[in-house]
């Protein structure tokens, strides 16, 4: 892997850029691997990378059916936060959190992790009382947060609506100044370049159609390209999860729906922070150059189309127009859709199946992105000790049978 | 926008006046009591999810307010079927009487 640096951007530039090797191999499929991960997305790619240097686990095979981080990777809205109300939530969020923090490094490519702050907005006394306690339950957990009041909120945030006329008015919000937005197509490809660099190989245009099992135990998939043996498959599908699952003849506890989000054109840097309101719902934030991203909330019903219903994004473009009027004659370029998996406890499912050897990460739901590292990390550990890391043994897939479930729904300031 | 005909109303409306209630036809074990944690945990949290085809339950919200049924293509979006609720679920396995 050639190391990026300062003296190679000098070098080359004299050359006119026209020599910068290839980020990562175009491989052939081997017949096996020791592990297959199926799904090229951030968390697949992070666990392989984390396979491949943790663990020194390099005959790994990443398949992934269209491109490297073409899927929920790179359809999020970037937030990276860790505010959840839960003790095992909290845990795993705040460990991947960390992991960002020294990602760039680590990966020896920019993931441009900005750590600028996340608000929630609080517009109701409920709400207000609800994120005392999110804040209380989280700086127990040894992670920062504050509550700001009103006017402390419209300090940090001057083109924000704060007027007491407003139809739903801002009466304070939580605060962690950990949190902030990251690169999300960078992240697959730092990830991805250093797996590749560790002899992991990276097999795009691939598609997973079946996965073959004998006695019980998973020997392999059937694929695009032909069978590829495996002695273990790791499934990180986010959205199709649920049609992995089905071709081992499982069953999971994932319904899949579009979720939105949308950018507008760029603008002058003007809002320095991600604000979040679950009850008008919009999330908000301005990215590095320049464009508003703003996430809308999740279909009302199942659905695998890329694409999201209208009157959603409606909704909260209102909203937005409503926080920040200044940006009512602001134009949107884009607006998309990525399949989220969501858990009836809005808490992600890592670990064995019933199935020996086949493993799954899935689960994620609506906030899977800010994860990417802490979940890569955890799930390597667990495919190459074959047992649940500690910090993911709470989210094992038996939990829907015993009961025990880690209800983060509206409890994390999950806006959806 | 999906575009639903309620079958009391029987009318075309917009999705906006509907709410979606999850998966159709599935039936309440008649003795919870008799089943295991598995079981039961499967009746409650696990859903079919399929990508293709799949029957649903709506509800009228800003219409008449009753349930019924929906037979409707996930990857396209395409209504295949609306049916009122009580009708029997139209793939399932003949059931045989002991």
């Amino acid at each position: 892997m050639e190391k990026y640096s300062l003296l190679s951007l000098f070098r080359h530039a004299g050359r006119h850029h026209e020599n910068w090797s290839r980020a990562w191999r175009d491989p052939a499929p081997k017949e096996a691997y020791d592990t297959v991960i199926v799904g090229g997305g951030g968390h697949g790619l992070a666990t392989a990378y984390y396979l491949a240097k943790e663990h020194g686990v390099t005959d790994v095979g990443v398949i992934e059916k269209g491109y490297l981080g073409g899927g929920n990777t790179g359809r999020n809205t970037t937030i990276v936060r860790s505010n959840y109300l839960r003790d095992e939530a909290a845990r795993l969020y705040d460990f991947s959190l960390k992991l960002w923090e020294g990602l760039s490094q680590e990966l020896n490519f920019n993931v441009m992790f900005s750590p600028r702050g996340v608000m929630n907005l609080g517009h109701t006394l409920q709400e207000m009382r609800d994120i005392e306690r999110r804040v209380n339950a989280n700086r127990l957990n040894g992670i920062d947060g504050e509550v700001l009041t009103t006017d402390q909120v419209q300090k940090r945030v001057p083109l924000l609506n704060c007027s007491p006329n407003s139809r739903y008015p801002v009466l304070g919000a939580s605060w962690q100044p950990r949190g902030g937005i990251a690169r999300h197509d960078a992240v697959a490809w730092g990830f991805a370049r250093a797996a590749d660099a560790h002899g992991v190989d990276l097999l795009q245009q691939t598609e997973v159609t079946g996965i073959r099992c004998q006695n019980g135990a998973v020997v392999g998939v059937e694929t695009s390209r032909g069978f590829i043996g495996a002695r273990k498959v790791a499934c990180v599908t986010a959205g199709n999860s649920g049609v992995l699952a089905r071709m081992a003849g499982l069953r999971l506890p994932i319904e899949s729906r579009p979720l939105q989000a949308l950018v507008s054109e760029p603008l002058k840097p003007c809002l320095d922070t991600v604000v979040m309101s679950n009850a008008v719902h919009c999330y908000i934030s301005q990215a590095d150059k320049g464009d508003l991203v703003i996430g809308a909330g999740v279909d009302g019903y199942n659905g695998y189309g890329q694409r999201g219903s209208f009157h959603v994004i409606e909704h909260t473009l209102a909203a937005v127009c409503d926080l920040f009027p200044a940006f009512s004659r602001v134009r949107m370029n884009r607006q998309w859709g990525g399949i989220v998996d969501i858990c009836p406890d809005a808490c992600p499912i890592i670990g064995k199946t019933p199935v020996e050897g086949l493993y799954f990460n899935c689960g994620w739901g609506t906030g899977g992105f800010k994860a990417t590292p802490g979940s890569g990390y955890v799930f390597a550990d667990t495919l190459a000790n074959e047992r649940p890391h500690p910090l993911v043994e709470p989210f094992a897939l038996d939990r829907f049978a015993s009961g025990a479930l880690i209800d983060e729904h509206g409890a994390a300031g999950v806006a959806h | 926008m999906l575009h639903i005909r309620c079958p009391y109303c029987q009318e075309m409306r917009s999705e906006e006046e509907f709410s979606n209630a999850g998966e159709a036809h599935i039936r309440r074990p008649p003795d919870p009591a008799a089943l295991s944690d598995a079981e039961w945990g499967d009746y409650l949290h696990f859903r079919k999810n399929p990508r293709g085809p799949h029957r649903e339950v709506w509800v009228h919200t800003a219409g008449c307010r009753r349930y019924f049924n929906v037979l409707r293509d996930t990857v396209s979006y395409e209504i295949l079927d609306v049916y009122p609720a009580g009708v029997p679920d139209p793939d399932a396995p003949e059931e045989t009487t002991p």
